[in-house]
């Protein structure tokens, strides 16, 4: 058992990652791993990088510098030699599939039902025929508690309720990993809860998550791995409990006495 | 500290207040009235609106078969200039620089000339280029068309009409693409779909909420720029009609009438369609629920009251 697992690359692995817009530098080289089913919180300042880092995984931002490898694939380049070569963008859809993303304002599609919204892409993207697709929909709609919201349109259900759809909907493609961009930072406090219910449920399921948060009660809960970014570098990683408890660097300690 | 929920005490009754009284809307709508009640005399008794050669003519064969060739005119050039536009709107906005300088000079030459002339043009393509080869240049030819024995005005009108609409028609498109939030492509892409996929699928049914307003605008536009086909020419639709029979009975007046009425009657049943179609594509815009939903919840609350007496 414990050879097998050794030989499987981790789930997602950056080295060195670099990303700049232009002149601007905001991913200094950034290293991580994450194992399967292991769940990683980013924490940091606004514009320390960590939303960009997640946009990287699924190659919604193209990496300048370093290497970024998703279950052992290499993310937006192909490697020959020692040469890479940009990716086709159909390639780089057939990585994304498999890669689940919630975005901090949700951005399910307005003109479609909650169900409508969760088979689109199964249907549209991997062939899925209708009955199947509406199947599973069903079943994910139950699983984040909103099966009686089905037929409803995204702008006559509470922002809870609408991220808890868009979980569902990233679900739907059956991902291997998900990435959480701020998932409640747009919503009311008292729909805070509902959320993060939903994405301890799925942590404890064995999905492998990427999490870019401000709830450190989450974080302390439920991460196997909590890094605290600031301008575009890892400042300091560890055990939840004990990066919150007993931070090393000053500006970790900066950062946690405002936040908690 | 228990609260009675199920009576509500006497300051929640319904309110019966005596409505806001508008008296100078009142005002203002008998002037309107008198106003207009003067003007309709005035025209129905000045013999230059010559009323009996308007019944006369009104549904006289030639008008109503110009009224058919019109709707004929305007549907087919805006399906044209539908196709044509969308395709020119997304070329814009494609990664593909090829794409958007192409689109850009088709949409600079044909929004930069007059209609007329364009018109003009199509009338004279077939003097001008005579013959169609289909081969390789200095070459052998595979396929060889006499376009000047098959003028046929109607189809080179149809042609005039849809490629200058489909200019202005791809400006509205591409201002309804860009009105989508970036974030709807961008759930798009994340979930693994195609540039195209993402343009089909989520942003163009989202645009059309914006581009159908000014879409039906241009469509109504187009039934009355029919009227210059003239220019091509051809004169079977039914400004041609209208004025080749008022030329031959010296009577502009009332049957330039005659047009406008039927143009008037056309556009008015256009305005219906165009209000289903936004409607159709404004769904999931809005909070607001519809009747049926409001019944249901309604339903739902008296359901729940009843229970809990």
């Amino acid at each position: 058992m414990t050879a097998v697992s050794d030989v499987t690359p981790p789930m997602v692995k950056a080295e060195g990652v670099c990303k700049n817009f232009g002149a601007l530098k905001v991913l200094k080289g950034v290293t991580l791993e994450i194992g399967r089913g292991q769940v990683l919180v980013l924490v940091g300042p606004s514009g320390s990088g960590k939303s960009t880092f997640l946009r990287c995984i699924n190659h919604l931002e193209q990496v300048n510098g370093g290497r970024l490898y998703v279950d052992g694939e290499l993310i937006g380049y192909r490697e020959r030699g020692d040469k890479l070569y940009e990716m086709p963008p159909r390639e780089a859809a057939k990585q994304r599939r498999e890669i689940g993303m919630v975005f901090q304002h949700f951005n399910l599609f307005p003109h479609r039902n909650a169900l409508a919204n969760i088979i689109e892409a199964p249907m549209q993207v991997k062939g899925v025929k209708k009955a199947a697709a509406i199947e599973r929909a069903k079943d994910l709609l139950e699983q984040v508690g909103l099966s009686d919201k089905a037929t409803a349109y995204p702008a006559q259900l509470s922002g809870g309720q609408q991220q808890r759809v868009a979980i569902a909907r990233a679900l739907a493609m059956n991902p291997k990993l998900m990435l959480f961009d701020e998932p409640t930072s747009a919503l009311d406090p008292e729909l805070v809860g509902e959320v993060l219910g939903v994405m301890k449920k799925l942590a404890s399921e064995g999905m492998t998550m990427v999490v870019v948060t401000h709830e450190m009660g989450f974080a302390r809960e439920v991460a196997d791995q909590l890094v605290f970014m600031d301008a575009g570098v890892i400042i300091e990683r560890g055990k939840p409990r004990e990066l919150l408890s007993n931070p090393q660097h000053e500006r970790t300690k900066a950062f946690l006495s405002k936040v908690m | 500290m228990s609260t009675d929920v199920s009576s509500p005490p006497a300051s929640s009754a319904v309110i019966d207040a005596v409505p806001l009284r508008h008296p100078w809307r009142w005002v203002a709508a008998i002037v309107i009235l008198i106003l207009l009640g003067l003007f309709l005399y005035g025209a129905a008794t000045n013999e230059a609106y010559g009323w009996s050669t308007f019944g006369k003519y009104i549904l006289d064969e030639r008008i109503v078969s110009g009224v058919w060739i019109t709707i004929q005119l305007t549907v087919l050039s805006m399906i044209l200039a539908i196709v044509l536009a969308v395709i020119l709107a997304v070329m814009r906005l494609s990664p593909n620089p090829v794409f958007r300088s192409v689109s850009w000079v088709y949409l600079w030459i044909f929004r930069g000339t007059p209609v007329f002339v364009q018109l003009v043009f199509w009338g004279l393509f077939p003097t001008i280029y005579k013959n169609i080869q289909l081969g390789v240049p200095f070459g052998p030819t595979f396929f060889e068309m006499n376009i000047q024995s098959l003028s046929n005005y109607f189809l080179l009108a149809i042609i005039g009409l849809g490629l200058n609409e489909a200019a202005y028609l791809a400006e509205i498109i591409r201002a309804g693409i860009s009105s989508v939030p970036e974030g709807q492509s961008e759930a798009s892409t994340a979930l693994g779909m195609s540039w195209l996929l993402t343009m089909r699928r989520t942003v163009l049914p989202q645009a059309m909420r914006v581009i159908i307003p000014p879409t039906g605008n241009e469509f109504i536009g187009q039934l009355k720029t029919t009227s210059l086909a003239v220019a091509v020419p051809f004169t079977l639709d039914l400004f041609g009609r209208q004025r080749d029979i008022a030329s031959v009975i010296f009577q502009p007046v009332p049957l330039l009438l005659v047009a406008a009425a039927w143009y008037l009657l056309i556009t008015s049943i256009l305005m219906v369609g165009q209000f289903y179609l936004e409607r159709y594509f404004s769904r999931g815009v809005s909070r607001k629920l519809t009747t049926k939903q409001l019944q249901a919840l309604a339903e739902a609350q008296t359901f729940g009251e009843v229970g809990k007496a």
